[in-house]
């Protein structure tokens, strides 16, 4: 096995023991960067000098005695994550070139733990999208399928991960940003509980359901991730004090199994429109884990069917006031020359040419929902349904411990396939935007394949319950292991 | 609902937004398709029911008023990214006619 292919608990025993190094493992990551990222091209910036100086510091604290899960991992950061000296660009004309000032807290947090940062990963520009095919600078291919999207927005996190680019990976999830990449690509991915884990240098989209997530080959390797980036941030005022949870513990206890734990099926999510292949898979997996003792029952979630008209209008609603801050002035894309002479025409025309159209398309939309005589009957009659939303999905929630669902009601789609239809784009995030709204915690593991594609189910948990989804995600891919299967890149 | 070109317009206007002819018509259609979808909303009955704005539960998170000093380096590498500085001061064009 290559060292690239490890997960972080088999790398970080390795690197215990003194079998191997972090420049070693950090130089077959990069190795692998160079062998597969030109036709996956999943990093838009690889950092190789300073994550091999990066590494080096790692051996050095690992030799005088510090020890930690993260210590000499590398891994890579999405790019609307800030990386100090490190370009964050958000795959976004208007941003390119960008260096940021300082590092996201989630960042800092990873480096505290020794973590080795390989580059920065392909998205759909400004995170607006679930295919990467939106990105500025073109799009990731799928690692199982070249014709292929990876997802998104989170696509080169996810594909640079199931590529095994590196070890694991940071994304972002608004509406499934990490989760639908990762059922895509066949890794886990985890949206934390929105408050969880701070917001502080994610360039901000939604700012009421941005999450910083991890992609990463193993439920466990996830949670090890998690127990380092998770904590209440004076720079994020959502952020919480929580309580340990057993994932946060030094070493998680996840050989309880799941025998006596209730599991629901929201009725609402199994839908005709869901693939015969996607289907299988899922119910495939409700057998599995019935075998190993948990116990399935039906619930209901009536107001599932508004999730979507909701996040997309809420979504662009805080888009076109997030994005405001691109106005040509302070950084990045400037048009102020002499057809520019007023202010307001270095706004428009430092927004008009450098965003791209779906960023556009959803400042547009936002503008339009929060404008005066609309706000009442798109955005206030939004939120209001989002609470409806969240209020039945906390009442399930009480009732089990966790929600199974599909991740998607497809595998990958092809390149182009439906890249000119927005509305259809919007559908994908159909069974990931509703946990996104209630704020709530929610996990893609990999559970089979639909003709030789990955299908993920989606596994969502009450407030600050990553726990349970661990022990759930953890004992059944124990059993099934679909992660030791890998693509062969062609 | 469909917009008018009209409206595209003004709402361009209002985001600050150039936009060509041909982005005017595209994205009539594409936001009129959108709305439309979003226009389902109108039946879910949410009388007397509270818009949910953010989902933590916390109230008034108060924190320390404290000016934190930048190095006179911090204070260059946040100036150096804007594109026209006068006296340490990021320079704009004039508002005013």
């Amino acid at each position: 096995m290559r060292l690239n292919e490890l997960t972080i608990k088999q790398a970080s025993e390795k690197l215990a023991k003194g079998e191997i190094t972090s420049v070693e493992l950090t130089e077959a990551c990069l190795a692998r960067i160079k062998e597969v990222d030109g036709k996956i091209r999943a990093c838009l910036v690889v950092s190789e000098k300073e994550a091999l100086e990066e590494a080096k510091k790692a051996d050095e604290r690992r030799a005088k005695g510090e020890k930690g899960d993260l210590l000499g991992i590398p891994y890579l950061c999405k790019m609307n994550i800030m990386t100090k000296g490190i370009e964050t660009n958000a795959a976004s004309k208007v941003l390119e070139g960008y260096i940021a000032p300082y590092d996201a807290t989630v960042v800092k947090k990873l480096k505290a733990a020794g973590a080795v940062l390989l580059g920065k990963a392909n998205l759909d520009e400004f995170a607006h999208g679930a295919s990467t095919e939106n990105s500025a600078f073109g799009p990731t291919y799928n690692p199982w399928d070249l014709k292929r999207v990876p997802g998104g927005s989170s696509g080169g996190s996810a594909a640079g991960v199931a590529a095994d680019m590196c070890v694991f990976a940071l994304g972002t999830d608004t509406g499934g940003s990490v989760r639908q990449p990762a059922s895509f690509c066949g890794v886990v991915g985890l949206k934390p509980t929105y408050g969880l884990a701070s917001r502080f240098g994610l360039i901000a989209m939604t700012s009421s359901t941005d999450v910083p997530g991890v992609i990463a080959k193993t439920v466990e390797d996830a949670g090890l991730v998690l127990s380092v980036i998770a904590g209440k941030d004076k720079n994020d005022s959502t952020t919480t004090e929580t309580a340990k949870s057993d994932f946060a513990s030094p070493k998680p206890d996840l050989s309880r199994g799941v025998r006596g734990l209730k599991i629901g099926l929201p009725e609402e999510y199994f839908i005709d429109g869901i693939e015969k292949g996607v289907r299988e898979a899922i119910e495939a997996a409700i057998e599995k884990l019935k075998e190993l003792g948990a116990e399935f029952t039906e619930v209901s979630l009536p107001h599932t069917k508004y999730a979507i008209p909701v996040y997309y209008i809420i979504t662009p609603s805080e888009i076109s006031s997030n994005l405001a801050r691109f106005d040509g002035v302070k950084y990045g894309l400037s048009r102020r020359d002499e057809a520019a002479p007023h202010l307001y025409d270095v706004y428009a025309k430092s927004r008009g040419g450098g965003f791209g159209p779906e960023v556009k398309r959803r400042i547009m939309l936002g503008t339009y929902a929060l404008s005066a005589g609309y706000y009442d009957a798109y955005y206030l009659r939004a939120q209001k349904v989002r609470t409806k939303i969240k209020e039945e999905m906390d009442k399930a929630l009480e009732k089990v411990d966790c929600l199974l669902t599909p991740s998607s009601p497809h595998p990958a789609f092809k390149i182009g396939e439906q890249s000119d239809d927005p509305l259809k784009m919007y559908l994908e995030d159909i069974f990931m935007s509703g946990p996104s709204l209630a704020g709530l915690p929610a996990m893609s593991v990999p559970c089979g394949f639909d003709n030789g594609l990955p299908v993920g189910m989606q596994l969502i948990g009450g407030r600050f319950g990553e726990a349970t989804l661990f022990r759930v995600g953890n004992c059944y891919e124990r059993a099934e292991k679909w992660n030791k299967k890998k693509p062969s890149i062609k | 609902m469909a917009l008018s070109k009209e409206q595209i317009r003004h709402i361009a206007k209002l985001a600050r937004l150039e936009l060509s002819e041909a982005e005017l018509k595209k994205y009539g259609g594409q936001l009129s398709d959108v709305l439309s979808y979003a226009d389902q909303l109108q039946e879910a009955d949410v009388e007397g029911v509270e818009p949910t704005a953010q989902v933590t539960g916390l109230e008034n998170v108060f924190r320390e008023d404290i000016v934190e000093e930048w190095d006179d380096a911090e204070v260059k590498a946040a100036l150096s990214r804007a594109p026209e500085l006068e006296d340490g001061q990021i320079k704009i064009k004039r508002v005013l006619g």
